[in-house]
């Protein structure tokens, strides 16, 4: 690859830590648009806690220690997680389809 | 928009998570060919972009917020086939790492924000694009509109499968009016940031974008 899309590469990664690990801070905590349509329309009450709830990274939170920190690294790891999984599978793609059978 | 488990019941969520499944292999299939060296990590760029602006929540009316689908902005970037994949990935990240989403629901997140807004979303942008001037300014603004209607697609999606298997005795068509009316304001956020990204991708590297025209179409 040369060496001006991978400066571009590196600097749209920056610019995505920055974005995950601290624009997503001042994010606002108020309900979502569907979740506000559910409390308005009254079915809210129908949602289930999610399976996974205890998971270490659940609700964009490490540590559940509530102090910024958390949802930042959160998002971090989730930048990476996304990214190693979306090259991932398009490189196994690409490789299935140059050795068919 | 990320619906929990227990909103829609669970032989709808199926149905809805075997269209996904078939939508994310015909997506593979079409986007085989298309993997070069340089669209592989573009790709993966674009969907760790896409998981990281998901997390700023905007308000947008009292105690309500939206964030940034990105379905638009995937599809303009990479592609549609690709960039239904790259929302497929992000939305599968989230729903198991990250508790966002049912696990049950995933099917239909998958369905209505990486397939049913990426893929009409893009289509309308294709059409703006035919009807606009080649500029950066103008394809950032087709970029944004077609992000703002695919936000409207996905509500009206998630609507059509709350009537269909909708848990709770909520009025169908009440449902579809409030998802309307508050998405139509998150809409223009999703269209205010897609325009702008895209417009500061097609500055630095018109080259990378999908959507752009190539240069022997501009000059035609």
């Amino acid at each position: 690859m040369d060496r001006r899309t991978l400066a571009f590469l590196g600097a749209g990664l920056a610019i995505t830590l920055v974005v995950a690990g601290g624009l997503s801070l001042m994010a606002s905590d108020q309900p979502d648009g569907l979740e506000r349509v559910s409390i308005d329309e009254d079915f809210a009450d129908q949602a289930d806690e999610h399976a996974l709830q205890g998971a270490p990274l659940a609700d964009y939170e490490v540590g559940g220690g509530g102090d910024g920190w958390g949802t930042a690294l959160a998002g971090i790891i989730g930048v990476g997680i996304t990214l190693v999984i979306t090259v991932g599978l398009l490189w196994l793609t690409r490789r299935a389809k140059r050795s068919p059978g | 928009m990320h619906i929990p488990d227990g909103f829609i019941n669970l032989p709808t969520s199926a149905g809805f998570g075997a269209a996904a499944a078939g939508g994310l292999w015909y997506n593979l299939r079409r986007a085989a060919g298309l993997l070069d060296d340089r669209r592989i990590p573009l790709a993966g760029l674009t969907a760790a972009f896409v998981f990281a602006a998901q997390m700023i929540n905007f308000p947008v009316a009292a105690g309500t917020s939206g964030h940034l689908i990105g379905a638009v902005l995937a599809a303009v970037l990479v592609g549609p086939w690709i960039g239904s994949i790259v929302m497929t990935v992000v939305l599968i990240v989230q729903g198991v790492f990250f508790a966002d989403g049912g696990l049950s629901a995933i099917g239909l997140n998958v369905f209505n924000m990486a397939i049913a807004a990426t893929l009409l979303g893009y289509g309308g942008f294709v059409m703006l694009r035919t009807v606009l001037p080649r500029t950066t300014a103008a394809l950032s603004a087709a970029a944004g509109i077609a992000a703002g209607t695919s936000v409207m697609v996905a509500a009206l999606a998630f609507s059509l499968q709350y009537a269909v298997g909708g848990e709770g005795s909520a009025d169908p068509a009440a449902v579809t009016a409030a998802m309307v009316g508050v998405h139509a304001l998150i809409a223009v956020g999703e269209g205010v940031i897609t325009a702008f990204v895209v417009g500061a991708v097609l500055r630095a590297r018109p080259d990378l974008v999908h959507g752009a025209p190539s240069p022997a179409e501009a000059h035609g």
